[in-house]
């Protein structure tokens, strides 16, 4: 019971506080930072329902990321509509994602790892060297941010609101997603992927509805990143992407839903605002990433948990051994 | 670890009233006597680290050679690390225009940098001087705020071709480049000119960025009166050794764009490079007083020989002082300091006098240099000038603005042979 009340006070005072982020944190620049936190927090939750919570790590989620940027920035400039653009981008990476899940769900473990990264580079291959389509090298600019319902969203508190809402929906969909049997199902194709089957689960179809999940919400981030940066080129589809988004999955926490998001924050932080600071923020960010995996295996966010809930039994000794007998005996 | 010199921020309590990129014209940190504020996009970090880190040693010993005073106005500096990436580049200028309020930017490195920032250097109308090569941020998508003093892609490509033509009576050539848009825009300019010239490009080979062996594609080059190059980074070194090992060098004469044999490379290279000719608006040996003045103080201070990138940011430093004696009070007002930059005319830099065009982009002299060895030291000596180039040669603006952009297939390679 106070757990649960305690959870929703913590709940209500972040709510408040992403809500009014723009008014205390003043500098633009900061809250296109918090905006960038955003939408790259709302790519790590995609790609943790098959990290976390399916098991199966991809390598190939940059690509999923950028054929979203890429249909909606080709789409528009083309002289569609921005709703046009966004919904076709959405229906496109879901395919691509659906295409991905049918080669790399042959496999799991390294084999899926591997057969993702392949498929990853092959569409950055696309776009780098389809320069009729895609311009190549030289990038497509993105001349404005949509405006939906005439909103204009040009100003960075407008845009953050937008990811706010975005990340909102990110977080509730994940919520609802890990409570939902589907969910509860998802977990144990990962733990006991026989068991499951003996069950009368059909495994490859639940992998296969997760990686879509998984698709549905890299595109979501990847059109948020189209609309932030209005430029989109080849860079974005590489290796390196998808491997930072894995950082951020795994540095935060995998399976859990604060975790990403933590994770996000950290990569977002060090990359933009620490590298003003220090030259060698590369080599922090190592270093950070290299204290989470020796002090906190499983990852920024449960490791916390762990850690207060030592810290919390070692200062009240006594009671905490009384209430565990307590419990034993009834 | 060094930490940068970073002003602290004044306004950051101020609260929502001064959101919005328009904040950056009516911010009090503006005001006469304060100081200019400079920012800096390089890259310290990643596989283009050495170009970067050059712009940074150039534009400080500009900077340190003025005393941080440029036209009686005290200058500061801020220096951003884009990572290399587009990504990065767009926060990095958000950072610099946001929150540091930077009056103009210097930089970034890479073409695909520039082309990601384009859009918002407009937008908040910030002046920027570019080194990045891209074609048509001078050329068909030219933006008012932004120039180039160094050179396009092509711009030297198109004299090396000439030469090549004139100069040294070749008619076949293969070229070899990496698989990106400036390795493609140096190409298809050096083939424009070289076959409308009379010359046959028989052969055209992209290796990718990373190669680890270019034995295989050198394999590839046949008979052929030249070769072309425009490698960049580090990539020429690896080239030119594969070159001469596989005895090539003696054979057919290697020419190149102004990457491919910048001075900054000198010191890492050896005897494999003699001979070596490319074309640059700079050379470390050019007689000029700036120069001289630059090649001491990069000896002095970095242990180093400047190259295009230092050399483009120290005449880059030139530009904000000339700029700034043009725009006078008017200096901080974003539209009239960019108008001021492309009235500039500087009689004496490192790399000679030059002018900015209308869309930009510098008239001035291109060298064609030799590699030579003078008292045991390798140096570019310049065996050529080809006065005011202008980036679009010798054709007509507008017939040349009509084509597309060079590209990887632009202009049609019609001569290919297997």
């Amino acid at each position: 019971m106070t757990r649960s009340l305690s959870t929703l006070v913590a709940s209500a005072v972040a709510l408040l506080l992403l809500a009014t982020l723009p008014l205390w944190l003043g500098n633009t620049y900061y809250i296109n930072v918090a905006s960038q936190i955003l939408y790259w927090a709302v790519f790590a939750l995609g790609l943790n329902v098959l990290v976390g919570w399916a098991g199966l790590t991809s390598l190939g989620h940059a690509a999923l990321f950028a054929v979203s940027g890429y249909t909606a920035a080709i789409l528009v400039t083309a002289g569609h509509s921005h709703l046009v653009g966004a919904v076709a981008a959405i229906a496109m990476t879901v395919a691509t994602a659906a295409v991905f899940a049918v080669l790399a769900l042959r496999a799991t473990g390294i084999g899926f790892l591997m057969i993702t990264l392949a498929l990853g580079q092959i569409l950055w291959g696309i776009a780098y060297r389809w320069a009729s389509l895609t311009n190549g090298d030289n990038g497509i600019n993105f001349k404005t941010r949509p405006q939906p319902f005439g909103l204009d969203l040009t100003s960075a508190p407008a845009f953050y609101y937008l990811a706010l809402l975005v990340f909102l929906a990110a977080v509730a969909s994940m919520l609802v997603f890990v409570r939902s049997p589907l969910g509860a199902a998802l977990r144990g194709t990962r733990d006991q992927p026989r068991r499951m089957t003996a069950l009368g689960y059909n495994v490859w179809l639940i992998r296969f509805l997760a990686f879509l999940l998984s698709g549905f919400w890299t595109a979501v981030a990847g059109l948020l990143f189209l609309y932030y940066n209005q430029f989109i080129s080849p860079q974005i589809a590489a290796l390196q992407t998808s491997a930072e988004a894995l950082l951020m999955v795994i540095s935060g926490g995998t399976a859990t839903i604060l975790g990403p998001i933590a994770g996000a924050a950290i990569v977002v932080i060090m990359k933009n605002v620490v590298s003003a600071y220090v030259e060698r923020w590369n080599m922090v960010l190592g270093i950070i990433f290299v204290l989470i995996i020796s002090f906190m295996p499983e990852g920024l966010v449960p490791g916390v948990r762990r850690l207060i809930g030592v810290a919390w039994r070692g200062m009240r000794p006594a009671k905490a051994v009384i209430t565990v007998r307590g419990e034993a005996s009834s | 670890m060094t930490i940068q010199r970073r002003t602290v921020l004044k306004g950051m309590a101020a609260a929502g009233a001064s959101l919005g990129v328009s904040a950056k014209i009516a911010s009090p940190a503006l005001a006469q006597g304060a100081p200019f504020k400079i920012g800096l996009m390089t890259v310290k970090t990643g596989p283009l680290a050495q170009g970067g880190i050059q712009m940074e040693q150039g534009l400080l010993t500009f900077l340190k050679e003025k005393n941080n005073t440029l036209g009686g106005r005290k200058v500061e500096l801020v220096v951003a690390d884009t990572g290399g990436n587009p990504a990065g580049a767009k926060t990095k200028a958000q950072e610099l225009v946001e929150r540091d309020k930077v009056n103009v930017i210097l930089g970034p490195l890479a073409a695909f940098e520039l082309l990601a920032i384009t859009d918002y250097i407009l937008q908040t109308k910030t002046p920027l001087i570019a080194v990045a090569a891209a074609e048509d941020v001078t050329q068909r998508k030219a933006n008012p705020y932004i120039i180039r003093p160094t050179t396009t892609s092509a711009q030297c490509c198109h004299v090396m071709a000439d030469y090549a033509l004139k100069e040294l009576k070749l008619k076949r050539a293969a070229t070899i480049s990496e698989d990106f848009a400036f390795g493609h825009e140096q190409m298809a300019g050096f083939q424009r000119v070289f076959e409308e010239g009379g010359g046959k490009v028989v052969k055209k080979l992209w290796p990718p960025l990373v190669t680890p062996d270019y034995t295989p594609f050198i394999a590839q080059i046949g008979n052929v009166d030249m070769v072309f190059s425009g490698f960049a980074g580090s990539n020429p070194v690896k080239f030119m050794r594969a070159y001469a090992d596989l005895g090539l060098a003696a054979k057919t004469p290697l020419m190149g764009g102004w990457t491919f044999m910048d001075d900054a490379l000198l010191k890492s290279l050896g005897d494999e490079a003699l001979g070596v000719l490319s074309g640059s608006s700079y050379s470390s040996a050019f007689e000029s007083e700036s120069n001289k003045r630059l090649v001491a103080a990069m000896a002095k201070d970095y242990n180093s020989l400047p190259g295009g990138y230092a050399s483009g940011m120290y005449i880059g430093g030139m530009c904000v002082e000339s700029a700034l004696a043009i725009a006078g009070d008017k200096s901080t007002d974003g539209t009239a300091f960019a108008e001021a930059l492309h009235k500039i005319k500087l009689e004496e830099s490192p790399r000679g006098a030059f002018t900015i065009d209308a869309r930009g982009n510098a008239v001035g002299a291109v060298f064609v240099r030799k590699c030579e060895k003078k008292n045991g030291q390798l140096v570019n000596t310049v065996v050529k000038t080809y006065p005011n180039v202008s980036q679009f040669w010798t054709y007509p603006e507008d017939e040349f603005l009509k084509n597309p952009v060079y590209s990887r297939d632009y202009p049609p390679a019609k001569n290919l042979e297997n």
